[in-house]
């Protein structure tokens, strides 16, 4: 009867948070303009309105979302993936690898000793590469906040292209033939026996309890980055003229995409900071091509992580990832841009 | 018993240690607790996924910090 117990309490919290939910905006408009009473049409109502609403009902989507998806990861291990990618070709091998990087738990600190895991149990070089860039690249917080903001359109639009990009990018270092490039001493390791890495098996009751982890975890160490890129987009929302991204970074100017990869790839952002800018800058006529190419770039491409990389990664090696995956989203960028 | 930590020597390996350390202390319980940095060593172990957690040889948790409580627990089957 604990059961019960468990589902009714688990069913009243959905409850109350879709509740809460669906009223945000108008509670933030009441709050705004009714309650502190500020007059509407000025830059500084608009922003405030901006923030008050979405601040909570993006705080409220990363929490519903990263518990799912805690909760999903609880499904896969790097262990069950390795497995499923040993021995694997280039081609499928990359389908698949891209996807499994999406729902494996991966934290870019155990990045090295999981490529040496892979690569010395058989799975191919363009294989490992396609799990590790799908794997930061298509962020499970980006993507729910890009659907609760935009949609299910721009939202399906980051998944599908972060998937190809993986998939192809994987591919082409597959084919290139760069195994010399790895660190010699790295395929000298001794591979783990085939039954090591333990199964670990789970009830429900840890799976949520896994869940609630990542909540605290992932929102409590995220939401200050949340607060302050919300913050950002209610100041481009209230105060910067409507079109004057149109004129940076628009359909007319065709070196945006590039320009806007390179300005990207430097950069660091965890996905949930990042989001609320995209808004601002796709409210003020930014193009939506150049703005995607400039996320994915942020979040896909980090410096840290290819700082980490670099143990086991000859610099040429790296360049070459760097430059498939940016040229990938550089594609993408135009791309949607052309076609939207 | 022998208890190791495997991690590169990120925050998440320390804190595991600490964590190790404290269950440790509040079961009273002795035992010699090493740091496993070696990323070759660690790999052998068939290790993917840092922190991970070794007890007299087996396996017993990767991928997480464990808490306290949850080490006591791991700690008290053995």
């Amino acid at each position: 009867m604990r059961w019960a117990r468990r589902i009714a309490v688990g069913l009243t919290a959905a409850a109350g948070w879709w509740l809460l939910y669906s009223n945000l905006e108008r509670f933030a408009n009441w709050l705004v303009y009714s309650a502190i009473g500020m007059a509407t049409g000025t830059r500084f109502a608009s922003a405030m309105a901006f923030f008050v609403f979405e601040a909570p009902k993006v705080l409220m989507l990363l929490l519903a979302v990263v518990f799912g998806v805690g909760i999903i990861r609880s499904f896969f291990t790097p262990e069950r993936t390795r497995r499923m990618l040993a021995g694997r070709r280039q081609a499928v091998g990359n389908v698949l690898g891209s996807l499994l990087g999406v729902v494996t738990p991966f934290c870019s600190c155990s990045a090295v000793p999981l490529f040496i895991g892979f690569v010395t149990t058989g799975v191919p070089l363009g294989v490992t590469f396609s799990f590790l860039i799908a794997a930061p690249m298509i962020n499970e917080v980006a993507l729910v906040l890009l659907f609760g903001l935009f949609g299910w359109k721009v939202a399906g639009l980051y998944l599908g292209t972060g998937l190809v990009i993986a998939m192809a990018a994987g591919w082409v270092i597959g084919r290139l033939r760069l195994e010399r490039w790895v660190e010699g001493w790295v395929y000298a390791t001794t591979p783990a026996s085939p039954r090591a890495g333990m199964v670990e098996r789970i009830g429900w009751a840890q799976r949520v309890s896994l869940g609630r982890d990542a909540v605290t975890d992932i929102v409590g160490k995220v939401w200050p980055y949340v607060l302050a890129g919300i913050a950002v987009g209610a100041g481009i929302h209230g105060y910067v003229p409507e079109q004057l991204m149109a004129s940076i970074m628009g359909k007319g100017a065709w070196w945006s995409v590039p320009l806007a990869v390179l300005v990207g790839i430097p950069m660091y952002s965890n996905a949930a900071g990042i989001i609320p800018i995209v808004q601002a800058l796709l409210e003020k006529g930014a193009a939506l091509g150049t703005v995607l190419a400039f996320m994915m770039s942020v979040i896909g491409l980090s410096l840290p992580e290819v700082i980490i990389l670099r143990k086991v990664l000859k610099l040429p090696l790296i360049a070459t990832f760097v430059c498939v995956v940016g040229i990938g989203i550089l594609v993408v960028g135009y791309l949607f841009n052309i076609v939207l | 018993m022998k208890i190791e930590v495997l991690g590169p020597g990120c925050p998440k390996c320390m804190s595991t240690e600490q964590n190790v350390r404290k269950a440790l202390t509040e079961l009273a319980v002795q035992a010699e607790v090493e740091k496993v940095t070696d990323i070759q060593e660690i790999v052998r172990k068939g290790v993917m996924s840092t922190p991970a957690l070794v007890i007299d040889g087996s396996l017993v948790l990767q991928g997480r910090i464990p808490t306290v409580e949850q080490l006591k627990e791991l700690i008290r089957a053995r």
